[in-house]
């Protein structure tokens, strides 16, 4: 909880440089112009006493867990150290559990440790305070002696402000950065004891027994091809739902409808992105998948109860917005003068819209359907909980089929150890997903802007 | 005259195709609404037990002997450490039931209460010591989940033992059973037991993690729009920056879940399951929406009220901060409490960074161990409990509720401050 | 719009100028179309107020005015165009060869297949040249075959003054072509149709002169085939392409004559005004 008290006193010592410097302006003011307004003297002096306090305690956080790691393994004996580098990690969690229970269970190396984390943690700490106390004094002192006159007190503000906003948009990228990286490298890591190739076209997937029988290099259990197949075989029965009851209702309400009933079926519709996807992966395994498994048995038909048929229909209603909407959008953009051009001829409107306004508006609607597609294939909450988790290489939608994203989930959570290649090959799974959903997105964005060009 | 009769002769047909395609479209939109009615109402009909627990009226003596203290005891947490309160509700138990004498059928009476009876006991004790002095008190108790869904159906289950229905069946002769208004739902926290789980953990940690995401993405979302409208300069970085933007809103959230654990949890060693974590996790998620959102705010201020003050010798960081800004932030925040509803109901990839962890306290700050609504729900749904099924549904219903309300409340301020310019 | 219902409005208030009912021969014995008392509304606002006039077979009819003064609207509201305007209603009697156009058993896909319409904004579909002229047959019918199309495709660009420029790249796409190109590519896809009239709404004025000229030309030719009305805020146009011209004004059909008459020697003060130029 120092941070917190550090931070409070970063803003404190702000607080004190604004004061300052505005009174000392506002004294200079007195005697002749300036070229600033005495409360900008005030911001330019809190920025040079807050914001390099502010990094270095930003820095010294991020980094200061990476350095008490390091220290803590120099003391923990040998055992400990040549096995992997994940039982470090557990032997870290296990000193702040004991640390957090005050309980070292009379373990001379949990005490040794412990002793040397809080030691470690003390250090860090009052050196933080006092280069934290230091650097805002200095700060304001360095903002002081500066002379007045010569300082453009506001557009220095104003540079440090327009540098945060640059920093504020920089973040997306840094978004992007992170997840390639993360990603990146752990998937890096588990090609390295699995080949890329027999990932990429195994048939066989099987996590758990290459951890049972202790065969990290063990390459034959990790073909992601069946996890591939089924998701793309309840994507494409989401899809299946989606597009045709997406378009018509978008060409419905678009073309057809009155005002009022488009004003109140719009957002109505719309209401089915809004609702959470774990809500649908309730009503799916609850509800879809019995109903659906009931109804198969009813006429003789072995529909497994966690049919990727389930899966699929609630993930088609969960995106019929996304194509209705994006579709409404583009058909919208067609303009006026296609639809006068087209009824002046003595064409239907139905004749319209099939052969002038789709169409024209193609490019636009497959750009739709491909960014549907990219979330239905993203998409976690439905298929963990109403699909399965046995990968079968299968077509038949009645059976059941497990998905890259459930695969994800089931082999993140619960315990785990960093290194496995159990929890590494998610991580290989996660890259795939981003980069197929990239791809697609980029996609599909180019195919819209090119489609919104052609009608501006 | 020739060609006229060519088109007559194609009309019919034609107008056949036409109403055709009509009804295509109607039956696209009512397809669209009887699946949200369908998915709304089946919902609604499968948490409305949840919303009615099961009691059962017990009478209890609590006078200091039952209890095995002296008397006058002071009456605190320490000093009841040692009472048997299960034991003082099973001999209440039979009592009611005095010709319950067998072994087994004793194990199936005490199971007609919740286990969590006990501290409802002492809870009540706790807080009103005096009734001790009355000996004896009349006690409706939490019933036990099965009873309760034996109870409400009023139809037997598997899980109810014939003799435990017919225990049932005496109680309800006797009056001593009744439902009445779950409180437990909205004051407890997650529990193994049905009948003692409750949302309250829940909706802190969703608390808590939505006050970390909209901390960090509401600033960071807005410098970063007000840089991409009116600072930033036409080149490659910027177009670099919106391309991004626009691919971020499109990622699968489950992999800003595996940037979390990766990143956060493993590299910077963040603790698991906290709040802030997930907090940072659905901040960088919901970013691209207020971006996007507060770009568009900032777009429709007329250029002319910026030129005014431009005009009036303004830098332009003093026009964007004193005018544009103010007059966009209705915007903004519609923008902003869409990105939060968002975040509200996101559940995969907070899995990631385990928030599914099963917690029984609820969570005091952004670093305690926690759990949101959402995955909360999730984790009841994988329960194979019949009552956790109502349950479920209920949460669904809170969570739902909630979005809806945000929701209204972004329609209502775009409603109230949309301008005309 | 004060003064809606008085029988003589003041229509210009500066100048004090009355309006008693249209001057001049807004009737004529062979019409095509006669429109009586036509009162044309947008929602609570009335667009065009009591409009008698005929439209004489094979006649090229131009109606002028200053922008807003209905000329439109009138038009759109001979092919039922501003059906397609959903707050739009049109009042009056308004006869295609005597048959009621806002009849019940009239067709609008009939109507529009008779009258085609020439808009403003040359507007080709997003489809090869081929097939932007193809497409009224087709919708309708009227071809047996590929030649007959082939044929009916090929005819409607001559006629259009097209073929020459394209006739070798039908394949390509109509947008591609320049905007006097495209406008004439809009009269073939029309012409395509067969139709008995063709109503031009300012069909030159997104176009230079020189695609104005060769528009000019074809209206002339056409005028063989076709019954013809164009609205155009040129006078010159008018002047040039018309055989009779009505004068629109606020909603209100001032005059109407033969376009050498009106030009040279109008009887309406307002008409007047504008051929002169005090307005416009």
């Amino acid at each position: 909880m120092t941070a917190s008290v550090l931070i409070l006193l970063i803003i404190g010592l702000s607080i004190l440089a604004f004061l300052a410097g505005r009174f000392r302006a506002a004294r200079a003011q007195k005697n002749g112009r300036l070229k600033a307004l005495p409360k900008h003297y005030g911001y330019y002096t809190a920025i040079w006493s807050g914001l390099p306090a502010l990094i270095l305690l930003v820095a010294w956080s991020a980094l200061k867990p990476v350095y008490i790691h390091e220290q803590i393994r120099e003391v923990l004996p040998q055992s400990v150290l040549t096995q992997s580098n994940a039982s470090v990690d557990l032997y870290m969690n296990d000193i702040l559990l004991a640390i957090q229970n005050n309980d070292t269970r009379d373990d001379p190396v949990l005490i040794r440790a412990v002793d040397r984390y809080q030691q470690l943690q003390q250090e860090s700490n009052w050196i933080l305070t006092v280069l934290v106390v230091l650097l805002g004094l200095s700060g304001i002192v360095y903002a002081m002696t500066n002379s007045l006159l010569r300082t453009q007190a506001r557009s220095h503000t104003e540079t440090v402000i327009r540098v945060a906003l640059f920093i504020c948009s920089g973040v997306a990228i840094v978004t992007t950065i992170g997840i390639v990286l993360s990603v990146l490298f752990e998937s890096l890591r588990f090609f390295q004891s699995v080949n890329f190739f027999d990932f990429v076209f195994g048939t066989k997937w099987s996590p758990q027994i290459a951890i049972r029988a202790d065969q990290a290099g063990s390459s034959g259990a990790f073909g992601a091809v069946p996890l591939f197949f089924g998701t793309l075989l309840i994507s494409a029965i989401a899809l299946l739902i989606a597009v045709p009851v997406g378009l018509f209702s978008a060409i419905y309400l678009s073309e057809y409808a009155s005002q009022r009933f488009r004003a109140t079926a719009k957002p109505a519709l719309e209401i089915l992105a809004g609702i959470p996807t774990v809500v649908y992966g309730f009503f799916a395994a609850l509800t879809v998948a019995p109903f659906i498994r009931d109804l198969g048995q009813s006429i003789g038909l072995d529909v497994s109860s966690e049919s990727a048929l389930a899966a699929g229909v609630v993930m088609g209603v969960m995106i019929i917005p996304f194509v209705s909407s994006l579709s409404d959008d583009v058909i919208t953009a067609v303009p006026q003068a296609m639809r006068d051009g087209s009824l002046g001829l003595g064409a239907t409107r139905s004749e319209t819209i099939k052969q002038v306004i789709i169409p024209a508006a193609l490019p636009g609607i497959v750009g739709g359907v491909l960014l549907a597609a990219s979330r239905a294939i993203g998409e976690t909450m439905i298929v963990v909980m109403a699909a399965g988790l046995s990968a079968n290489l299968t077509a038949n939608p009645l059976e059941a089929v497990t998905t890259v994203t459930v695969q994800i989930v089931t082999l993140l959570t619960g315990d785990q150890e960093f290194d496995s290649p159990k929890t590494l090959a998610a991580f290989a799974l996660g890259l795939m997903l981003f980069v197929t959903t990239l791809v697609l997105n980029v996609f599909a964005l180019h195919i819209v802007r090119k489609y919104r060009e052609q009608y501006e | 005259m020739n060609n006229t009769e060519q088109v007559k002769l194609s009309l019919k047909k034609r107008y056949a195709r036409e109403k055709r395609f009509q009804w295509y479209g109607k039956i696209a939109v009512w397809i669209g609404f009887v699946f949200l009615a369908t998915l709304l109402l089946d919902i609604t009909l499968k948490a409305l037990p949840a919303f009615q627990k099961t009691e059962i009226q017990l009478q209890v003596p609590i006078d200091w002997e039952t209890l095995g203290l002296q008397p006058d005891t002071r009456i605190d947490p320490e000093s009841l450490r040692t009472v048997d309160f299960g034991g003082v509700l099973k001999k209440s138990l039979r009592e009611v039931f005095p010709d319950v004498k067998k072994r087994k059928d004793k194990k199936l009476l005490y199971r007609l209460i919740s286990s969590g009876a006990e501290y409802q006991l002492r809870d009540l004790i706790l807080s009103e010591p005096e009734l001790i002095q009355q000996g004896k008190i009349s006690l409706w108790v939490t019933a036990d989940d099965d009873v309760d869904t034996f109870y409400k159906l009023k139809k037997s289950t598997s899980r109810i033992k014939p003799k435990q229905a017919e225990m049932i069946q005496q109680l309800m002769d006797q009056g001593k059973i009744r439902t009445r208004f779950n409180d437990t739902f909205f004051q407890n926290s997650d529990s193994r037991e049905p009948e003692q789980a409750g949302i309250r953990g829940a909706l802190v940690g969703s608390f808590w993690t939505l006050l970390v995401t909209l901390v960090i993405s509401l600033p960071i979302g807005i410098g970063a729009a007000v840089y991409l409208e009116e600072f930033a300069p036409k080149n490659k970085l910027t177009d670099i920056i919106e391309v991004n933007i626009n691919n971020l809103a499109a990622v699968p959230s489950i992999v800003f879940g595996l940037l979390g654990l990766a990143v956060f949890i493993n590299f910077f060693g963040m603790p698991r399951s906290a709040p802030l974590v997930g907090g940072i996790v659905l901040s960088l998620m919901t970013l691209p929406t207020i971006i996007i959102s507060a770009r568009a705010a900032i777009k429709s201020v007329p250029p002319s009220i910026k030129e005014a003050a431009l005009g009036l010798g303004a830098s332009h960081m003093q026009t964007v901060f004193h005018h544009v800004l103010p007059l966009a932030m209705p915007g903004i925040l519609t923008g902003a409490i869409i990105g939060m509803a968002q975040a509200l109901g996101e559940t995969a990839p907070l899995l990631m960074i385990g928030m599914v962890a099963f917690i029984v306290d609820v969570p005091g700050g952004i670093l305690d161990s926690a759990t949101v609504l959402p995955v909360q729900i999730y984790l009841w749904a994988d329960s194979p409990e019949r009552a956790f099924t109502a349950l479920t549904a209920a949460a669904i219903l809170v969570l739902l509720a909630f979005l809806v309300t945000m929701n209204a409340i972004a329609i209502y301020l775009r409603k109230q401050f949309e301008r005309r310019w | 719009m004060t003064t809606l219902h008085e029988t003589a409005p003041v229509i210009d208030a500066h100048q004090d100028i009355q309006f008693d009912g249209t001057i001049g021969e807004n009737l004529v014995e062979n019409a095509k179309f006669s429109t009586r008392n036509v009162n044309v509304f947008y929602g609570e606002k009335q667009a065009i107020f009591d409009a008698s006039l005929d439209i004489a077979e094979n006649e090229v009819i131009a109606l002028i005015g200053p922008s807003g003064c209905g000329k439109s609207t009138y038009l759109r509201s001979l092919n039922r165009m501003n059906d397609t305007i959903p707050i739009c209603r049109v009042e009056g009697e308004l006869k295609l060869d005597g048959e009621n156009i806002y009849g019940k058993s009239m067709d609008p896909v009939l109507l529009r297949a008779r009258v085609g319409m020439v808009f403003q904004k040359p507007n080709p579909f997003p489809k090869s040249i081929y097939d932007n002229v193809a497409y009224g047959p087709r919708i309708h019918g009227l071809a047996r075959n590929s030649s007959e199309l082939d044929e009916i495709v090929e005819t409607s660009l001559q006629k259009a003054g097209l073929f020459k420029e394209v006739k070798d790249r039908l394949d390509a796409p109509g947008t591609g072509l320049s905007g006097g190109q495209q406008q004439r590519l809009c009269i073939a896809r029309t012409i395509a149709v067969s139709p008995e009239v063709i109503l031009m709404d300012e069909p030159a004025s997104a176009l230079d002169p020189i695609a104005t000229a060769t528009i000019e030309e074809l209206i002339d030719e056409l005028r063989e085939n076709f019954t013809i009305a164009i609205v155009t805020h040129s006078m010159q146009q008018a002047a040039r392409v018309s055989q009779r011209t009505a004068y629109f004004h606020l909603g209100r059909l001032i005059e109407v004559g033969q376009t050498n008459q009106i030009f040279t020697n109008p009887r309406h003060q307002l008409t007047e005004n504008y051929i002169t130029g005090k307005f416009g």
